[in-house]
Formats: C-alpha cells, structure tokens, sequence
C-alpha cells in the first residue's frame, strides 16, 4: 500500500512520545503553518478534508466546529480520550505513543474555532497514556508550544489534563461533560442537544475524539485537499483500526479509509492474518461492541462508512472483533449484554432495568433453565429499549448505551437461533419461578 | 417550573389528532395536561427542572422530520408540532416502560404507606400490562434505613426517578443526598457518616412517587383511603398553604399544597410535623385558676386547680371590673386568626376600653412601619430579573418557603440578590453581593449605600461593598425583604433604613414579622394606637365603629412599657393571649417581674409554659387545626384556615373567649361566628377591600390587603448617631434557629430533638487571637451582665460579631441583653470566672 501513515507514523519511534523525538519527525510544523493562517482558512482547510469524526457516530469534525454559536465567549474544547468499548484500543496506543500529536491537534483547533481553553478528559484506566500525556504537556508548556503567546503570538491556550474514574458511559460527550463538571456522569437531555451550543459549565463546546485530533496536524501541513484525496468519496483520510479476537495477528492498524476491505484487515498478511488455527469465520463486529454483527458475506465490504451503515452496522468506534466457529454464540452474546448491564449509568429504566433483565436471562439460557418463551421475551426487551429494533436504532433512552445491548441480542438470535434453541432443549424441565396467567 | 418564564405568544400543535394551542416554550407535558390529555410520569414534577429520567412520559412527536418518541418532560412546545399519546408505539413504549420499572419493585403494596396515593400503583393500573413477565431474583437492600431522624429510605421500593435527590440539591440546597453505585445497582443513599439533615426532609417524601420514602410521624397509622382533607393555611408569617389531613377526628399528618403564590407545596419539617403537638396529651383541656380561686395579689397559693368556664369568667370578669381601663393591658394575639384578634381587639378597646394592647413582644417593627409601608408579593420578588434586597436575618432558618422560593428565583430566574445580613446565611452562596452591615448600624449603611459615597468603612462594610451595592440597585424597580438583624438591635436603625429606602418611588416591601399572624394583628388593631382596617386610633372614620362603646382616646403602651408599668405595680390584669414572655421576651427578668407583680394574669393558650405556669386564670384554647377562620401572610395575603377536627376538652375557638368574657361583663360583642368579624369590618366601611368570609373561602390564592393606606409611615429620625464601635467588643448577634425550645417543637416528639447547647460563635481569626481554649467556657460581659459560655470559631461569622441562636438548651443568651441602646457590644474574657 502506498497510504501515507497520518496518524501512526511515529509509533515506530522510540522517542515518538517525547518533545524531542517529535520535533525531529516534524512536530509542531503544523502549529507554525496554522499560525500563519487565519483562524477561518484553517477551518476551511479542516472542512475541505471532510475529516469524520473517528470516536464512533462519524460526525464530519468540520461541519461539527460549525455549529459554535457567533460571540459567545468562553468556549471551550474538551477531548474525549474516555475510549472504553470491548474491543476498541486504538485511542490508548496514540496517548501512549504520540501525545505531542493530539496536543498540536488539540492547539491547532483551538486556534482555528478562538478558544483559549482545551479540556483532555483521559479515561481512568488508562495510567500510561495519562502519564505519557501529563509529560509531554510539561514539555510543550516548558518549550512555549503551550501556554500564554505560544510561539511568540498573540495565541494563548491553557490544556487540562482531567483523569476519569473508568466510567464506559462517560465516552458519551454529554456524559463526558457532566464528568468533567465534577457531577455523575450521566448523560444531560436537555435541548438543545449539541455540546456546541450549551455544553460544558453552559458554554459552547466542541468535544472531539482523540483519533480525530490526532489527524489535524497533518490536515494542515498537507492539506484538506490531500487528505480528501485519500480514501473514499464520504470517508476519507486514513483510519486506526483495532483488529482483537480470533485471528492470528491482533492489533492496532491504520489504513487507508474507505478503500480497504474487512477481508483486508481480518485476513491480509500485515494486518489480522488469517483465522487462528485455521478455523472459519462464524462473525465479526465491525465497529466496537454496540454495533450489529458482521458475517462471512460482508468480508468484501470496503470500511466505509456509507457502505457499512446501509448493510445495517457501523465502523463506530473501530474495533473489529473476530469470532471463529469455535465460539458458542450465546456466550459471546451474553458476555457482550453484560458489559453493557454493568455499564449503564442507571440514569434511564429501560437500559438501568432491562440491561440487567436481559443479562439474567441470557445467564438463565447458559445455566440450563431457559424456557421456550425466552427468545421472544429477549426480543421484546430489546424492542421495549430499542422500538422496532432497527439500525440505526431508535431508542426509548437518553442515549445510546442502552440500544447498544440489543445489537449483540438481535444479531445473534437472528443468525444463529439454532444454537440458542441447542440450550433450550437440554433445558431442566422446571424453571425456579412458575408464572400463572393475571398474576399482577 | 419558572411559570413567569413562559412566553405568552400562542402556538397551535397537534394533539391526537385535534389542534390545540398552548404558550410557546411551555414544556409538552404540562401543555398537554392543560388541553385534557394526562401524560403518565415519574420523574417530572412542575415545581423542579426536569431531568427526563424515568421515561414513563415519552410520546409519540413528530416536528416535521417524521414521528420519535421524545419525553414530553423535556420538550418545549412549538408550532406545528404532531404529538400522538395514544399511538401504538406509544402505548408499547410506556408498558415496557412500566414494566421496567415494577421489574425489582417489591409489590409490598398491601403493607406500604404509599399503597392507595402511589402513582407507581395508580399507573400501573391504568396502563401496565398486568402481568409480570420477570422471573429471576428482585433487587434485594435492606429495608427501611432511616436517612435522618424522620424520613425513612427502602431503597427496594425506589425507581430512582431523582425527585428526592433533585429536590435536595436544586430546591433547597442540601445536597446531602446521592445516587450512588452504577447500573442496575444504583441507589438513593446519605453519605456514610451524614444523614439527610435538611429542614425540608419532609418534602421529600411528598413528592416521592413510590412508598421509597416515608415519614416516621405517619409510618403505619392510616391508609390513604381512610384519611379526610381539608384544604387550610398553616399559621407561620408566609401562611404557607396546607391540607390537613385526619383519620377519626386525629390528624394524622400536613401535606404541603401547590399554591402558586406561596409555597408551591412545600412545607418545612418544623410545620409539617408540628401536627403532633396540636394533638398532644399535655394540650390544656380545661380552664385552669389558681389555688381555690383567687383574685389576690397573693401568690401564695401556688397550685393551677382544674374549674369551670364558669369560674374561670366570673374571676376574669371580677377582676376587670374591680381595676381601671388603663390598668389593664393585653399582650400577643399574633398567632390568633384573623377573626380573634378582631374579638379581642373589640373586647379590649371598644368595650374595657383600654388601648395597652400589643399583639407582639416588641420584637416585632411598630405597626406605623409594617402598615406604613407598600407590600410586594412573593410573586412579584421571585420573578425573572428582579432586583431583592434582604435586610434581615438568614431565611433558612427562619422562613424557610420563602427561602426555597426565593433560591428558585435566584438560580432559576435571574434574579439578583443583595444580601445585608450580619453573618453569612443559607442564601450567600448564590446572592449576587452580600454585605455584612454590623446591627444597630443598617441605617446608615443604607445611607451610604443610596447615596453611593461612602468613607473606608462604615458600619462594618467596606467602601467598595458600598459602590457595588450602589451601582446594583442603581435604577432599578427594589423589593426589599426586612426584618430586625438581630434581637438586640433597636427598631430605630432599620426604621432608618426603610424611611431613606420608602423615598426611592417604585420601591415595595415585605417585612419578615416575627409571629404567624402580625401583620392580620395589627390589620386587626391589636397594636397600641390602631383600630381596625389599618385605622389609627384618632381616626375620623373611627366613628363607623358604632358598638364600640368605649373606645380610648388616649394612646396606649406597647409591650415593653406594659411589662415596665406591671413589674411596678401599676396593671391589676394582664392578659397573655397565645405568648410566653418568659421565654421569648428579650428581657426574662423584667418579664418575671411583671407577672409577679400583676395582680392577676389571664391567659390563653395551648400548653401550660413557663408564662401561663405563672397565670392565675388559663383558657383553655383551639388550635388552629379545631377552628375556622382566616390568616393573613406577611404579603397581606388572606386566606382560609379551617377546622379539620374538634378541640380536646372544653377548649374553645380564641374569639369565642373573648365573646363570653364580654357576656360576663353584661355586653353583647356581636360575633357568634367567624363572619360575623368581616361582615362588622364591612358594615363599619374601614376596609376599601370587598373582603367577606365567602369570598376568603373561595378564592384558591386567597386576597390581598392593601398596606400603606391608612396608617401613615413616621419617618425616623436621619440624625444617624450610634455609638463608636470599640475594637475590642464584639457585637452581639442572636438570632433564631429552625428548632428551638419553643412550646410547639418541644411538644412533637419528632422534632423536640432538634435543638442544640447555647453556644457562641466568633470569627477563627477573633477566636484565635483571644486566645480561647476549645470547648471551655468563657465569661462574656456586658457591662452589669455576665455569662458564661462555650464560644466556637466559626468561617460564617466576619470579624468582631459574636453571634448566638436563642432559645437553645442550657444557658441563656438573652442574659446579656441590656436595654435603651441600638446594639449591643459584649468583651470576651477567657480569664474572668463568673461569680
């Protein structure tokens, strides 16, 4: 392949985290260009790059920056480094390996949209990444990159670095918002519903993933232009994908976005390579653990976005997750469910309660005492929580935490149902609790 | 929640199917409510922000980019917009969610309080599916953890809707209450070591849509079904609207009612669960005399003796008739409805014909001010961006629905708060500027404040503070909320401060008054030198009053020379209509004195305290729960307080004890019913109001007296002189606390453990540089008076204050109070012993 690396280029370096290392592989070259522009030409720039947000709804960041209202002041930039989905890890890797990156991203932002505050929200397990970051701000704020007058300007942005408690559902922007406030993090519904407008402490708010910032720098250095031309149509530049599951090489890779197929990344050589053991392929989540499950027939697929959300999935937050037919289907759906029941905020009763209901009664299924009603029962929680069990889904929640449980149920039973119905024949023939018709 | 917020301009939407119209940015669910259509919910409620949380409310909309289910809690109504409540999508998107919530809901319906009130049952029935479908293991916690002294918590009854929580934070800022863990494992909870200690648990409570939380004071008494109502006014300064509810003539609990204009249903603990006092065992059943029925001067005989009405009103009608009008005198009447302080007021002047009553404890400002002054509402001071000035003391602790509605106005509404309170309160975090004028010192300070200039410092406040609070009230509309800072600052300093505030035009007032009813007290006459309908006592119209015979001409004394005139010898009877000089007179000494040397006191009342314990005659009267009648608040507001059950014994209605008093004495006083006294009022033609006993009973936000009327305002004298402040003193502050040892908290069980050890409190730089030794006692001094007392440092309290709650167990404060000086300054001496 001939795709530039944009984002992962210096993860080879040993020294890629650290000031020295990146100004020596062209580090805040991008900060001194964007200084020479106006705050709207790197805007345009941004815009012409059609960069989609990389954090799971594919939100075009440009589009995105456009929504901050005119003259309300202050407003600020807030970083969603809250990456905690199964199977997603692409977030931790750019922390770790190349913090001046997404720190020059973040710079180059606040420049372009006139913020002087920039908020780093880093999810509460992830201690090396936090570190790399807390030192390579040292760094940059020793070296003036940050700061007041950064590069001898009149451009002053402050970056603070807030450590979360390891909370899923704090990935949610709103979430993330009230975290960062000091209160629970819990989604806000409050019209109006983007961050842009009311967000953090009121203000205007632009919250972005890290991936997302991270290919900023290069989208000035370059181009918008060029970074179009990379990649599809709708979906372009490049994209980190984490590969995890049962293939033989998993791992983080980037790749040319919208171009690249999944059998590319599951099966190509430098990428997953293959199946483990040989095996065949039962399914893949194409993008982190709340999206619908791929199959066989989709491996030819390009990872695109447009594509994959017309085939009734999404690239989300992109992690593939492979599964060989050595997996029991039910297993894997009721471990997926559970990461979910565990996660819900508690704020909504339909993901609070029916998250866990859904849970105890894939535990039921496993633990032998299923009943034949079970399969419809699962399907009409997923449908009380999610209307219609559609993609994209609908939802009677705040957000999408609860309809993302549905997806691992609804896939599962709708392609393998054989092997739930496996489970609820060896059933015991007693369940604990008998129900009589009119029990209130 | 912020009803003064709503545009009025009108936007039609669809309604299942019809059109109807509501106000723009009116939130859908209460349009809908208002067009006909109930929308389910538990987490909304209309007096809090809402949070969209349970999700019972979600309804089909569809704003022109096709139908969604949307919370109705959350969404303002618009144009156009097509809301379907009855869709098939609807309908199964609220079952599922009913069925959600009942999922680990115990159904201990048949024995929970809440079972036959409770919106989960009633919901349930009206739109669940009826049938369970869940079959694995319920949520288990223990069951009821007490969360505080009075409010219980079953948190397997909980649907965590957020009501109780949001209240705590948002409404009256006791965030004392939590979610805590995560998912399916989240609970309502108190931190560790704190309980829920907040003056308005009660609210919680109400306003709880399961049976999570329940009260103890009602906890397993009645079922809902089995209690009557009636729709009432709880005697307090705000005449905060209640229901009243009972089971077999006992009332069995208060529940706050939703008044627009007042207190928005909620209610504080101290009232909410004062309902047990009113029906204690020690509430005085019959007359009481002393020893075998003297009328002597002799207090030899010491033991009160049970009698009868008869007895009671033969010595009480002997003993007026044997003195002379002027020797006779009549203190309090503030908490008595409206209709009784017209009777005793008519008894008093227009038929003994003496004019020595005073309806307060001097405590209170003189009536020329509180009738002097144009009133405000509470309406008009919570509305968005008005400007509130707050001379007083903290409302929390005092007026505590005033205080919830006044922080909903502030955090809700825009509006601007200006704080002049001695030390920092409930409301200083969220008050726009907040100064700390030194009592005894406002007048000037308002001065300065007016004018805009100001020296370094004056009266405690900086030049600074001065210009901001200047530059804040600049041009602006003011609604000034006043009260005394302190009980031992004069009234002449903020009488000052009112006069300066009165000239700026547009300026209204609502005067924090001390007892229930003043402001119906001295609407009623019940203040040297007034008559009925506002009238002064040399009033032209005073001729209307056709039956008062005996009508005075000569002013009379307030309670400070009354009690100064019988600790001399100089009052043959005195009555204590519902007050306890002892305990609440700032000067017990002299009070004592006055009882001892007064030839025979009469007293009325619930309770024997230590003041009636004193008298020589007691009535036995009706609370307020026992009678009907009316109250006016401190915004002049009037409304219906109306009997729910009958009184213990042979205790009769206030104004009926005045009546056969009068009958004792040969006269008619023409008041056989509570009606009577307005049809009177208006025969007599001395109220412009068309105010009659009809129309108070059948007006929900009741009627408002016109103040600043009749009575003229005298204005104080501006030569504003008070004494050098000596930097060595301390000011004394004392101020009311929620609970005390007053009559009615001692008497309810669940809240007579509420008060704390008299202690003082100063400033931790003070504190440290005085050199005081935590937690031994120290001798303050005023001049003569000495006491000795813990004093604690405390961030609350600026430099040079020393400040103290009243009324609290062990030593008493009011020791150091000295009379004849604006303020009081006291030297904390952590050496002296007092002898």
């Amino acid at each position: 392949m001939t795709t530039p690396l944009i984002t992962t280029s210096r993860w080879g370096n040993k020294d890629g985290h650290t000031l020295d290392g990146y100004i020596k592989s062209g580090g805040y070259q991008a900060l001194q260009r964007a200084l020479g522009l106006t705050p709207k030409e790197v805007h345009e720039e941004v815009k012409k790059a059609s960069l989609l947000g990389r954090g799971g709804a594919g939100f075009p960041a440009g589009v995105k920056w456009g929504f901050l209202p005119e003259n309300v002041w202050p407003r600020y930039l807030v970083v969603n480094g809250d990456e905690s989905e199964p199977g997603t890890y692409k977030d931790r890797i750019l922390l770790e390996r190349d913090p001046h990156q997404l720190i020059e991203g973040c710079l180059i932002t606040c420049y372009a949209l006139g913020l002087s505050q920039c908020f780093l929200y880093v999810r509460g397990e992830m201690a090396h990444g936090q570190e790399r970051v807390a030192q390579a701000l040292n760094e940059a704020y020793e070296a003036g990159y940050v700061g007041k007058n950064i590069l001898d300007s009149e451009f002053s942005v402050d970056i603070v670095l807030h450590w979360g408690a390891g909370a899923y559902i704090v990935g949610e922007e709103t979430a993330l918002i009230e975290s960062l406030e000091g209160n629970r993090g819990m989604p806000r519904l409050k019209p109006p519903y983007f961050p842009a407008s009311i967000g953090l402490y009121g203000k205007p708010t632009i919250v972005n993933n890290v991936e997302t910032l991270a290919n900023i720098p290069w989208i000035v250095l370059n181009g918008g232009d060029a970074f179009a031309k990379i990649g599809a149509e709708q979906s372009t530049g490049t994209r980190i994908f984490a590969v995890s599951g049962h293939v033989n090489k998993p791992g983080v890779y980037e790749v040319e976005f919208g171009t690249t197929t999944f059998r590319d990344l599951i099966m190509g050589e430098e990428y997953g390579n293959g199946i483990r053991n040989g095996n065949e392929l039962k399914a893949f989540i194409p993008g982190g653990a709340s999206a619908p499950w791929f199959f066989e027939e989709h491996l030819d697929m390009p990872l695109e976005k447009t594509a994959v959300d017309q085939a009734g999935s999404m690239l989300g937050s992109g992690a593939i997750v492979v599964m060989d037919n050595t997996t029991d289907i039910v297993k894997a759906c009721h471990n997926l469910v559970r990461f979910f029941a565990r996660e819900s905020c508690g704020k909504c009763a339909p993901c609070r309660e029916g998250t866990s209901w859904l849970e105890k009664i894939l535990q039921r299924i496993i633990d032998g005492n299923g009943r034949s009603q079970d399969l419809d029962l699962l399907l009409d929680i997923c449908d009380n929580i999610s209307p219609g069990i559609s993609w994209p889904p609908k939802q009677t929640t705040i957000c999408p935490l609860g309809p993302s449980a549905v997806s691992p149920i609804s896939s599962a039973i709708k392609r393998y149902k054989e092997e739930f119905d496996k489970y609820l024949s060896k059933s015991k023939p007693n369940i604990p609790v008998q129900i009589k018709s009119g029990a209130g | 929640m912020t009803d003064t917020f709503k545009n009025e301009t009108k936007v039609a939407f669809t309604l299942n199917g019809q059109e109807v119209h509501a106000n723009a940015g009116e939130n859908l669910i209460e349009a809908c409510s208002q067009a006909g259509v109930d929308i389910p919910h538990f987490c909304y409620h209309n007096r809090m922000n809402s949070v969209g949380m349970c999700r019972m409310c979600i309804v089909e909309v569809d704003t022109g980019r096709g139908p969604a289910l949307q919370p109705s809690c959350m969404l303002d109504v618009t144009e156009g917009m097509n809301v379907d409540t009855e869709s098939d999508t609807t309908k199964k998107a609220q079952d599922g969610i009913l069925e959600f919530l009942l999922l680990n809901h115990p159904l201990d319906c048949p024995v929970c309080d809440k079972g036959g009130e409770c919106p989960l049952q009633d919901q349930t029935i009206a739109y669940g599916p009826g049938e369970t479908r869940f079959v694995e293991e319920k949520r288990h916690f223990e069951k009821p953890i007490p969360i505080n002294e009075n409010v219980y918590l079953d948190r397997e009854r909980c649907i965590l809707c957020d009501r109780c929580t949001r209240f705590a934070d948002e409404v009256v800022g006791d965030p004392l209450i939590h979610f805590i863990d995560r998912g399916n494992e989240t609970q309502v909870n108190t931190f560790p070591e704190d309980p829920f200690a907040s003056y308005f648990s009660g609210n919680v409570v109400q306003i709880c849509p399961v049976g999570a939380l329940t009260a103890k004071p009602y906890r397993f008494k009645a079922r809902p079904w089995d209690l009557e109502e009636i729709e009432s006014t709880y005697p307090n300064p705000l005449g905060d609207r209640i229901t009243i509810q009972s089971s077999r003539d006992e009332v069995l609990r208060f529940q706050g009612l939703d008044s627009d204009t007042v207190n928005w249903g909620w209610l504080t603990d101290k009232d909410r669960f004062s309902f047990q006092a009113f029906q204690s065992e020690y509430r005085i059943q019959e007359p009481l005399v002393r020893g075998s029925g003297l009328n002597k001067p002799d207090k030899s005989a010491k033991g009160l003796v049970a009698a009868s009405w008869n007895t009671a009103l033969e010595m009480t009608a002997k003993a007026i008739q044997n003195s002379t009008p002027n020797k006779i005198a009549f203190i309090g009447g503030a908490r008595f409805t409206n209709e009784s302080q017209y009777a005793w007021t008519k008894l008093a002047k227009g038929l003994i014909g003496t004019d020595n009553v005073d309806a307060t404890l001097s405590d209170d400002l003189p009536a020329h001010v509180l009738l002097g002054l144009q009133r405000t509402t509470i309406n008009e001071i919570c509305s968005p961006g008005s400007t509130v000035l707050l001379i007083g003391s903290d409302l929390k602790e005092e007026y505590g629905t005033l205080y919830i509605r006044l922080r909903d106005a502030v955090t809700n509404m825009g509006a601007n708060l200006i704080e002049l309170t001695p030390v920092e309160t409930g409301l200083s975090n969220i008050a726009s500027l907040s100064l700390r004028p030194r009592p005894g010192e406002i007048g000037k300070v308002i001065n300065s404040i007016l004018s805009g200039e100001s020296p370094l410092e004056i009266g405690g406040v900086s030049k600074e503070s001065i210009q901001a609070c200047h530059e804040l009230l600049q041009d602006k509309q003011i609604n000034v909320i006043f009260g005394r800072q302190s009980i031992t600052e004069s009234t002449e300093p903020l009488t000052q401060a009112l006069t300066l505030l009165k000239d700026i035009p547009g300026t209204k007032f609502l005067p924090l008054v001390r007892r229930a009813n003043t402001s119906g007290a001295f609407f009623m006459g019940m203040a040297p030198g007034q008559l009925p309908g506002q009238l002064p006592l040399d009033a032209d119209k005073r001729k209307y009053l056709s039956d008062w015979e005996n009508l005075p001409n000569e002013k009379g004394m307030s309670t400070d020379q009354i009690l100064k005139a019988a600790g001399d010898g100089e009052i043959d009877v005195l009555f204590l209509l519902g007050s306890d000089p002892l305990r609440d007179y700032r000067n017990p000494e002299l009070a004592s004195k006055a009882l001892q040397m007064t030839k025979t006191v009469v007293a009325v009342d619930l309770f024997v305290n230590p003041s009636t314990y004193e008298s020589d005659i007691i009535f036995p009267a009706a609370a307020f729960i026992e009678v009907n009648g009316s109250h006016t608040n401190t915004e002049g507001r009037i409304t219906p307080i109306r009997q729910k059950v009958t009184s213990p014994g042979t205790a009769r209605p206030d104004w009926m004890i005045a009546a056969e008093i009068a009958a004792q004495l040969n006269h008619d006083l023409k008041i056989e019913k509570p009606d009577d006294v307005w049809d009177e009022i208006q025969a007599a033609n001395i109220s412009n109001d068309e105010i009659t006993f009809q129309n108070i009973k059948s007006s929900p936000e009741g009627l408002i007296l016109q103040f600043g009327t009749e009575t003229p305002f005298r204005k104080a004298d501006l030569n504003i002189d008070t004494r050098p402040f000596d930097s060595y003193s301390h000011r004394l502050v004392l101020s009311k606390k929620m609970f005390d040892n007053g009559t009615i908290i001692q008497m309810s069980p669940a809240l007579k453990n509420f008060t704390s050890n008299s202690e003082v409190l100063i400033n931790p730089v003070d504190f440290s540089s005085i050199g005081i030794t935590e937690g031994q006692p120290v001798t303050l001094i005023n001049g003569e008076k000495k006491i000795s007392v813990v004093v604690k440092p405390d961030e609350r309290i600026p430099r040079s204050i020393a400040f103290g709650y009243l009324n609290q167990d062990g030593v008493d404060l009011r020791a150091l109070i000295s009379d004849g000086s604006e303020s009081i300054d006291i030297r904390i001496d952590p050496t002296a012993k007092v002898i």
